[in-house]
């Protein structure tokens, strides 16, 4: 029996069953991309709180036209304006928020956890938009569907994850949620943001310490966004990044042809990834991008729509893992 | 007077364990032994009780003055007299900091106030904690304090430390030091380990402490002053206070309830769990368990440390760090310690009373002539803690609503019962 979602907070305490279903809830939504039209009335009536504490425009695009192509009102709190700016508490701002009854809250907060001390404290669904250097959910979701798309399958894929692995939230998601459909992750990035104990987090992690030993037979290569603002602490060159870590066309070849590129952006083009492949034929960010309004509208109708509404298209059932 | 009967009197100092009788004649002791009776004095009966010594805490936090949103000498002392301690040494990161003489003396009017237990502040190394000059410190000892700390932060320098102890050798009083590397340190809620890889929550590393121990136990060296580590909290630390110790020098050392009984694995996003030093790992438990039990270690100290409940129920790294700790300190050592057999029931006694005693350079025992202080407890009594209804101002405590064999059954300072459950 599948267990209903409440929220989602993170990867970690999903089940494989959960994660395929939110995957196959996505599909007719992909479909649904391509109709002249882009609006439903599933979510009519419902009101979306959008709150950003932290900085996002990709994120928040992302979840606004979700919202919005489901027929659902949205309310925008942004970190620029946000009361949090005059030293309102968090608890304070999502009870003003829950105050004007939003049906469920989409949170993105530079602290890891805000979202679970959020959703103990309140009645209405969260869903996590990247919190802290904790989890990127819907991150790691559209990627996957990226993947199986592509791959046909999750199951048994060498992933490679590059880059600041330490402080990146997308790869903790993506770890969590590959390993548990039994891929073989394989990690690589400077040494001090790739610590041992990150091959803890998951069964079939592993860490390698040259790039070619990444890049050799991987099936997906998952490049991670450079935070430009830790390579000054402490300080790391950018040259030296280049030279050791940037994701090049040759490099890439060590994968094969086959193999995917994905970058949850925004790219720093020609710093972690060089722009011959970010623009090649085996990248897939702009597929990651559609994606990610999919499993949005997905999430939402299914959080924030629940079983009552009849509007909405039914979920695909076939094409399961 | 004050009859205390047909308990088991547990004294460390004298070593007696013994079914005995103590008479309290106004603040002192002025008999022990078997079968005592008085026909003016007030009887309690500690039939099935443990009667030891005056329980003392060598490091809390009772915010007064300055934070009495969260804690005040009055409610913080009624809080430790629930928990069985007849004696607080409260840290100097008041506001202002205890760092004068006239803020010390207004600690030890406020808590002569309240009456209920006794309150031996813990003065400043240096001017409001800051790092840079000697505070006044031998006027501080005059006005009452016992020892010398910067705790919240490290003695900032090797070289203030020097003069710090230098100083308070010539004074003998003993120097306590919160050890951390803050560059080491540098901006962590947690211990780094997988757990906090997990949370995505930043680490420190468990040298941040260990390194700043090998320092002090150097300055020791240069010195020959008394240094005390407090709230020590990793095997690396224990073994260099060993190794101190060894070679004969004055290093005493303090755990907290909290470190022997949580680890990092035991975090969650949930600011009860943030403390400083943070909950170390499963071997550091185990390490500082069993330097309770040989001797390694010197005394149990609560760090209580009372948040409002608004400062502590934010996001995990923006709440301050620290939990109460009076009330739950015994109930843990019983439940977590004794009656696993980790610990005899002598040496859990000598840890929250001649242990704590020898690191300020005084006795305590029971004897006649000796001050009324005593502490009472049941190690059976089965108990649940409510936060709720303790006397604290704050409520931030991991331990809200855990269930206890053992508890502090009746509190005696200065031959009065000051806490009767």
């Amino acid at each position: 029996m599948l267990q209903r979602l409440q929220h989602l907070l993170g990867i970690e305490d999903l089940t494989r069953e959960q994660i395929a279903f939110i995957l196959d809830q996505a599909k007719p939504f992909q479909e649904f991309h391509r109709h002249p039209l882009k609006k439903l009335a599933t979510l009519r009536g419902k009101t979306v709180a959008l709150a950003f504490f932290e900085n996002s425009t990709r994120t928040r695009i992302s979840f606004a036209t979700a919202a919005a192509r489901l027929g659902a009102d949205t309310m925008n709190l942004q970190a620029e304006s946000s009361s949090l700016k005059k030293g309102e508490s968090l608890l304070d701002t999502v009870w003003t928020l829950e105050a004007m009854r939003p049906d469920g809250i989409v949170i993105r907060h530079s602290s890891s956890g805000a979202p679970e001390f959020v959703a103990q404290r309140l009645g209405v669904p969260v869903v996590n938009a990247g919190d802290g250097t904790h989890e990127h959910p819907t991150q790691a979701l559209l990627d996957a569907l990226t993947i199986r798309d592509r791959k046909g399958k999750l199951e048994g894929l060498r992933v490679t994850i590059l880059g600041d692995i330490l402080h990146s939230r997308v790869a903790r998601s993506n770890i969590h949620l590959l390993s548990k459909f039994g891929a073989r992750i394989t990690l690589y990035g400077p040494a001090m943001w790739v610590p041992r104990e990150l091959e803890t987090l998951a069964p079939n992690v592993g860490r390698v310490s040259h790039i070619d030993e990444a890049l050799d037979g991987a099936d997906v290569i998952i490049v991670l966004r450079v935070q430009t603002e830790r390579l000054h602490e402490p300080a790391l060159a950018a040259e030296e990044y280049i030279l050791q870590y940037q994701l090049t066309s040759e490099r890439l070849r060590l994968a094969g042809p086959n193999a995917l590129v994905l970058h949850p952006g925004p790219m720093n083009r020609g710093l972690e990834i060089d722009p011959s492949v970010a623009d090649g034929p085996q990248s897939c960010v702009l597929e990651q991008v559609t994606n990610g309004l999919a499993i949005r509208m997905a999430l939402l109708y299914h959080l924030v729509g629940g079983a009552a509404s009849e509007a909405a298209p039914s979920p695909a059932t076939t094409g399961k893992e | 007077m004050l009859l205390i009967k047909n308990g088991r009197v547990l004294d460390p100092s004298s070593n007696t364990d013994a079914s005995l009788d103590v008479l309290l004649d106004s603040s002192r002791i002025s008999k022990v032994g078997a079968n005592l009776s008085e026909a003016n004095a007030e009887v309690f009966d500690a039939a099935g009780m443990i009667v030891a010594p005056g329980f003392i805490d060598l490091h809390c936090h009772l915010r007064e003055p300055g934070q009495e949103l969260s804690e005040t000498i009055e409610t913080g002392t009624r809080s430790a007299a629930r928990g069985g301690f007849t004696v607080v040494c409260p840290m100097p990161n008041t506001q202002p900091v205890n760092d004068s003489a006239s803020v010390t003396r207004g600690i030890v009017e406020r808590a002569a106030a309240a009456g209920t237990v006794r309150v031996w502040p813990i003065g400043a190394a240096s001017v409001g904690s800051k790092g840079e000059a000697l505070a006044e410190i031998a006027a501080m000892q005059e006005a009452g304090i016992v020892a010398v700390s910067d705790d919240g932060k490290p003695v900032a320098t090797a070289r203030l430390m020097r003069q710090v102890m230098d100083y308070c050798r010539g004074l003998d009083l003993p120097v306590i030091d919160h050890c951390e590397d803050p560059s080491l340190f540098a901006g962590g809620v947690m211990r780094e380990g997988p757990r906090s890889i997990r949370l995505g929550l930043k680490g420190i590393p468990a040298q941040s402490e260990s390194i700043c121990v090998v320092r002090d136990v150097e300055v020791a060296k240069l010195t020959g002053a008394r240094l005390h580590i407090a709230h020590m909290s990793t095997s690396a630390s224990l073994e260099y206070v060993r190794a101190a110790k060894k070679q004969g020098l004055p290093v005493t050392c303090e755990v907290t309830p909290h470190h022997f009984t949580l680890i990092d694995e035991d975090v969650r996003y949930d600011s009860h769990y943030k403390m400083n030093p943070p909950l170390a790992s499963r071997e550091d438990r185990a390490a500082l368990i069993e330097g309770l039990a040989d001797g390694s270690v010197d005394a149990i100290a609560t760090d209580h440390a009372p948040h409002h409940p608004s400062s502590k129920d934010v996001e995990f790294d923006r709440a301050p760090f620290g939990i109460i700790g009076f009330e739950t300190a015994l109930a843990l050592g019983l439940s977590e310690l004794v009656h696993p057999g980790k610990l005899s029931l002598k040496r859990l006694v000598e840890l929250f009373t001649t242990g704590p005693a020898r690191v300020l350079g005084i006795e305590r025992k029971i004897a006649p002539d000796e001050p009324g202080d005593l502490t009472i407890f049941s190690p059976n009594h089965a108990w649940t803690f409510r936060a709720a209804d303790s006397p604290s101002k704050s409520r931030n405590t991991p331990f809200d609503g855990r269930s206890f064999r053992g508890a502090p059954m009746a509190t005696i300072v200065a031959g009065r019962i000051v806490y009767r459950r």
